[in-house]
This record gives structure tokens, sequence and C-alpha cells, in this order.
């Protein structure tokens, strides 16, 4: 064991892992509206709208994420018409590119949860609404959308500890993130272990913290 | 079109064969995750609280830090490791170990540790009074366990394990970072020769679609054969 490399890379490690969290709070955050916007197309009648937004989910759930970033990181650059676009400024930063595929992702998986949050409520409560009188659209944004939040937590904090894991793939298109400082440390010191031990621990303390805020948050919106 | 044919002009066989590969490699993961499973399940269940404590560090660790980082420490550090053990047996040449072991490995690992996470609900879910009557059967350990046990613990875990499955075929891509050409590495090198990216990651996202419909449609298909009687 290298003690004095462990704390050697500390102070690095941490500084990445803010990258990190700048990237997950980012994506999180854009995939949310995106999750909510396709979950209501999901609730659709409209078969075409319907299968639209289940297309959408099921691309981006069946392929790995580390696809989606490489075809809009490598893939889109290629599109001459793209580069002379407005769009141009984003797509050619990697930053950008790593979070505009997380975010399509994550919305793709969330859109799924909310869904399923929407269905799970009982046709009770949206009744119970209507027969007093409120407006279907007060209906959905005051009782809808609250009860399908709380009903989505649990699921949602899964959803979120499993995206921190994916911004390590960021490394992959250059952006020091906790994964690329650490691969940085292990490749150029031949310690796996040490590096892995330190990065690994501040990755676990994340999880740890995003979980019990998911768990204070269903406590405080739960029903009784 | 060409792009895709098969032989010296095309990448259609080279991309053929590297699909073949990500099946062998999640395949062998999901197997080696299921031997971690097998170990750590009874952990988890037993009533020992040393016991408890390892197993549930081992889910807890790898569920939490990202796959990438788990491969970077079995590529940079797997060669190590067994340099190590074959230097106690008085070894002391290089070793390499090749990038389909590592690799199957690391997911492997990974995947244990969900499917630790299935198997334990699985057998939790299991009515109490399934085990009292095979004791009052007079069935043995044995006979309780593939009898009674686990076609109910199948029948609950499927599902679930069919998600594992999708998981693990997914992170597979990530092997691609240790040089094995599976579809991710195959297209990146097909990309990088023709300077075609575009096309070849939408193909390689057409391949992993693929893959997980028809593994979706065969799982779908056990499910109903566990579920019968129900």
């Amino acid at each position: 064991m290298d003690l004095e490399l462990m704390t050697n890379s500390f102070p690095k490690l941490l500084s990445a892992a803010v990258i990190t969290l700048k990237l997950l709070s980012v994506s999180l955050i854009i995939g949310l509206f995106i999750g909510l916007f396709f979950a209501i197309l999901r609730l659709n009648k409209n078969i075409l709208i319907n299968r639209f937004a289940y297309g959408y989910s099921y691309i981006f759930r069946g392929t790995p994420l580390l696809v989606q970033i490489f075809i809009i990181y490598f893939g889109l650059g290629q599109i001459e018409y793209l580069r002379s676009t407005v769009l141009w400024v984003i797509l050619k930063e990697p930053y950008w590119c790593a979070i505009i595929a997380f975010a399509l992702n994550t919305g793709a998986y969330t859109s799924e949860i909310l869904r399923s949050a929407f269905q799970t409520i009982k046709p009770g409560i949206i009744e119970a609404g209507k027969s007093l009188g409120i407006s279907n659209k007060v209906i959905f944004h005051k009782i809808q959308i609250p009860i399908a939040i709380r009903q989505s937590l649990p699921a949602y904090g899964n959803e979120i500890i499993l995206m921190m894991k994916g911004t390590s793939l960021a490394s992959t298109v250059t952006i020091m993130d906790l994964t690329g400082v650490a691969k940085y440390i292990i490749s150029t010191t031949f310690k796996p272990i040490e590096v892995f031990i330190v990065a690994g621990g501040i990755y676990l303390f994340m999880t740890f913290i995003i979980h019990n805020l998911i768990k204070f948050l269903e406590k405080k919106y739960s029903f009784n | 079109m060409e792009l895709l044919a098969f032989g010296d002009t095309g990448w259609g066989d080279e991309l053929f064969y590297a699909t073949l590969m990500t099946i062998a490699v999640s395949i062998t993961a999901m197997f080696i995750g299921f031997l971690f499973a097998l170990i750590f399940t009874p952990l988890k269940l037993s009533k020992n609280k040393f016991l408890n404590f390892i197993a549930n560090s081992y889910t807890t660790i790898i569920r939490g830090v990202p796959e990438l980082l788990v491969i970077y420490l079995f590529f940079f550090g797997g060669t190590g490791a067994v340099m190590f053990v074959a230097s106690i047996f008085g070894y002391n040449e290089y070793i390499e170990i090749n990038a389909f072991i590592t690799g199957a490995f690391a997911i492997g690992i990974i995947s244990g540790a969900y499917s630790t996470e299935v198997f334990r609900g699985a057998i939790q879910s299991i009515d109490k009074g399934q085990f009292e009557a095979a004791n009052v059967l007079g069935l043995n350990k044995f006979g309780k366990f593939f009898k009674i046990i686990l076609p109910q613990t199948l029948r609950l875990a499927i599902p679930n394990l069919s998600n594992v499955w999708q998981i693990t075929l997914k992170d597979t891509s990530l092997i691609s970072v240790t040089g094995l050409v599976e579809i991710m590495r195959q297209s990146y090198i097909a990309a990088g020769s023709t300077r075609d990216p575009l096309f070849f990651y939408s193909f390689a996202a057409v391949l992993y679609l693929l893959l997980t419909f028809v593994s979706m449609k065969l799982i779908n298909r056990l499910e109903v054969k566990y579920s019968r009687g129900y």
C-alpha cells in the first residue's frame, strides 16, 4: 500500500469529483424535463405520439451509454451542415456532448419511471378532483404531478445513482472527471489498487449522500 | 452499404465477429456473475453478522462505484495480481492475461452484485410455508433446495435477471477500453479508418438494440416456462 500516493492524489480526485457532480446535476435537470415531456407523450391516446415516445425510450434504454456519447461526440461532428450552424458552438465541446448524451439517456429512464407513476395513480383521486369542479389542467398540475413525484422517488433515486456512475463515461471523451483523473493517475503510477480505493471511496460517499437525501425526501413527502 | 460488405472491402465480417465476441463476453460475464451470486446470496441470508457484512460490502461497493473504474482496476491491476499469486508459487516470468478474461471477470463481478440482490429478494419472498412443507414431506436439504426452493426462486427471479442481463450486455461495451475487439472497439477501428464515425456508431447502436430485442424475446419464453401453474 502506497499511503503517500493515496494522500497526494486525494485532493486531485476531490476536485475532479466536483466536475462529476456538475455533469450529474446539469444532466439530471435537463433529463427531468425530457423525462416529464416524454412521460406525458406516453400517456397520450394518439398511437403515433405514443409510439414515438416509446421508441425514444426503447432506443436509449436498449443501447449502451458509451455508444450514445460516441454518436453525439464523434458522429454529429461529421455532418458538414451542423458545423455551419449555431449548434456547433455546443457540439464541438466534449463537455456539452457528454451532457446531451447523459440528459437524453436519463430522460429515457425518467420517462418510464414517471409514466408508471402516473399510471398507478388511483382513478378515484382524479375523479374526486373532478367532482370538486377543479379543471383538468389544475388536476394535472396540483394533484397528478405531486402524487407521481412521490410515487417515483425510490425509483428515481436509483436512477440518480446509476447516472452518477454513468458520468464516468465522460472520461472517454477527454473530460477529466473523477474517473478520468483516476485513470490518469493509475496509468502514470501503475498503482491501480490505491487509486481505486480513494476514487471508489469518493464515489461511494456520493452514493451514500444521494441515497440518504432520497430517503429523507421520501419520508418528507410520504402520505401519512 | 458497401461499408458493410463481407470480405476485404467492407467491415461486415469484422462487425459480425465482433458481435459474436460481445455475446460471448456477455454470457461468460453473466455466468461468472451467477457464480458470485451463488457465493454471496447465502452470505447475505446468513444469520452471522460478519458474513452479512462481507456480502453487503461486496454489493454496496460494486453497485456504488462506476463500472469503468472497476474495469480500469482489473485492466491495470489484473496482471500484477496474477503475477503476485504466481510468484508465491515460484513463477516469476511476465504473465499477460488476455483481454477477454480480464473483461469478462470485471463485468462478471459487477453483474454478480446485481444478481446477488435479485436472488436474495426472490428467496426472501418465497412463503415460509414452502420451507416448512418441504420439511414436513421429509425432503433432505438437497431435495428441498432443488425441488422446492430453486424452481420458485427462478420464477420470481427471471424478470429481474433479465434486467441484469440487459445491464451486463450494455456494460460489455466498456471493455472496449481494454482493447478487446467487441462491437464498440470494432466500430471505433472502422470509424477511425473510414472517417465515418456517424455510420459505424449508429450501426453499433442498431446491433446492441438487436441483441437486447432478441434476448428479451428469448427470456420472455423462459419466463412463461417457469410460470407454469400460476
